[in-house]
């Protein structure tokens, strides 16, 4: 009988050990919020049912989403990794890092946003017309600038990992870069640039970009996955802020 | 705006963030590499709980926790709250009156990084990777520390009025250091996540508590001042792992220190 219930048992617990997990990460938020709104600021809750059922809401799409990357978006990324390694073509490898990083930057709402802010910021500092047309151009050019760095970051990730370069000389080479660069840059554009490289990396890029890493690290003989498979993400939130600074310097 | 429009919504908007990337990996599945895609069934499946997932956990934020969140943050940098209801604020700002902000801000730094949904997937790639060497959960702590500090040293930097760059420099280097002495498997990991941190949950926040702060503080522009949170919290997690890999290995090492006595 426990031969029939094992598997059962097993799928049943593969299944909610994600949700148990999201009770888990979640405790601490609503801890928090309950702590500032009933002891700091002595204000009840508004709306608590509405909280609850965001929570529940929050609590249940965590799980799935977990669940989700692991039976689809991690297999997948590895798989494609490993079948580019056999295939033996950089080029094509490349232009597939390049185009995940791009397609993934261009439509990211956080940037969107953000490039939208940006626009305004140069619109007061005096750098642009403070004409809608203007503002707007500015804001599709920023966030062009941010998607080409990303996808230009990944494929500097991929080229490190195929040649074995030593990511901690990659890395500070570019904070050098960034440094250097950011004492010529306009005023206005610095927080801007600083605060893109944390905001290009979106939730679904992300696990995919990791398991890419993984997977080539893994296929490519000689590299080790654990020192060579990270750091893709690392080239794509540097390599936004020197793009960016680098189109504050062009435009002013 | 009622629930199932907001879920349509959320869902479509998703959608739309997920559809490029579906469009790159089977172009190149299909026309490059030519092969069919191994478990087919299995990856559907994942994609549609990955897009069902992020939308419901979208929805529930911005339903529920960022309304609030945003809410408590206006509350605590209002001069109501912090200087009672004289409600003056005073011609020279002290840096301790904002207490709570920053104790608010360590808080929620540290609570919605270890929800991050994109933190969590690296952590799971980290433990398997390594073979265990390196736990999600541990790894997950360390970031929402870093994560938390760093924040926390933001708002300071807001009321004070100090230079961005000056604190970005200076975190650079303790970086820079950091990497000479720690272990090397660590260091990939800790400069992802740097990335890895400031996504869904985080950056709304942030931004609130960023703008709040910038807006009541004379002489501070919410334009200007307003950003720069989330650069802190993408260096401060970096140095936090390295010194979480550094501390564990100390740990080890005098822990088989004292296994080595025991044994003699």
């Amino acid at each position: 009988m426990t031969d029939k219930l094992q598997p059962m048992w097993n799928t049943f617990r593969d299944a909610f050990r994600p949700l148990v997990e999201a009770v888990r990460d979640l405790t601490p938020i609503i801890v928090v919020i309950l702590f500032f709104q009933e002891i700091v600021l002595e204000q009840p809750i508004p709306n608590l049912g509405e909280l609850l059922a965001g929570l529940l809401f929050v609590l249940v799409g965590l799980a799935l989403f977990i669940r989700g990357l692991e039976i689809g978006l991690f297999p997948l990324g590895e798989a494609m990794a490993h079948a580019f390694a056999k295939k033996g073509s950089v080029f094509w490898l490349l232009l597939f890092a390049f185009l995940l990083g791009f397609s993934t930057t261009v439509a990211e709402p956080a940037l969107i946003a953000v490039a939208g802010k940006a626009a305004e910021v140069a619109a007061q500092g005096g750098v642009i017309e403070h004409g809608e047309m203007a503002m707007a151009d500015y804001a599709f050019n920023l966030r062009m600038v941010v998607a080409l760095s990303v996808g230009s970051a990944i494929v500097l990730g991929v080229l490190r990992i195929i040649f074995g370069w030593p990511l901690h000389l990659c890395i500070m080479a570019g904070y050098i870069l960034a440094v250097v660069i950011t004492y010529f840059a306009p005023e206005e554009i610095i927080g801007i640039a600083y605060d893109s490289g944390g905001v290009t990396t979106s939730t679904i890029t992300v696990p995919l970009v990791t398991a890419l890493g993984v997977g080539l690290a893994t296929s490519i003989r000689g590299r080790n996955p654990v020192l060579d498979g990270f750091g893709l993400i690392a080239f794509a939130s540097l390599l936004p802020m020197i793009f960016v600074m680098l189109y504050g310097i062009i435009t002013a | 705006m009622n629930m199932s429009d907001l879920f349509v919504d959320t869902m479509l908007s998703t959608l739309h963030d997920v559809l490029p990337i579906v469009v790159v990996l089977l172009g190149f599945q299909l026309l490059v590499l030519r092969q069919p895609i191994p478990h087919l069934w299995s990856v559907i499946r994942g994609f549609v709980y990955v897009l069902l997932g992020l939308a419901l956990f979208l929805m529930g934020l911005k339903e529920a926790i960022f309304p609030l969140g945003k809410m408590m943050a206006m509350q605590l940098t209002d001069p109501h709250f912090l200087y009672g209801a004289a409600a003056t604020i005073p011609e020279i700002i002290r840096w301790q009156d904002y207490a709570w902000v920053y104790i608010f801000a360590f808080a929620i730094g540290m609570a919605t990084t270890l929800a991050e949904p994109a933190l969590i997937a690296v952590g799971i790639k980290a433990q398997q990777v390594s073979g265990g060497a390196i736990s999600a959960l541990g790894l997950r702590i360390a970031v929402s520390l870093g994560v938390a500090v760093g924040v926390s040293i933001g708002c300071f930097r807001i009321v004070t009025g100090t230079d961005l760059w000056l604190y970005v420099m200076a975190a650079y280097v303790v970086v820079i250091i950091q990497t000479r002495f720690a272990p090397r498997m660590i260091i990939p990991l800790a400069y992802d996540s740097g990335g890895v941190t400031t996504s869904t949950i985080t950056v709304p926040l942030l931004a609130a508590l960023g703008l709040g702060l910038a807006s009541t503080i004379p002489g501070r522009s919410p334009l200007i001042d307003g950003f720069g949170l989330i650069a802190f919290a993408s260096v401060f997690p970096i140095m936090s792992v390295m010194g979480y890999a550094q501390l564990s290995q100390k740990i080890g090492k005098s822990q088989q220190i004292k296994e080595a006595d025991n044994a003699l």
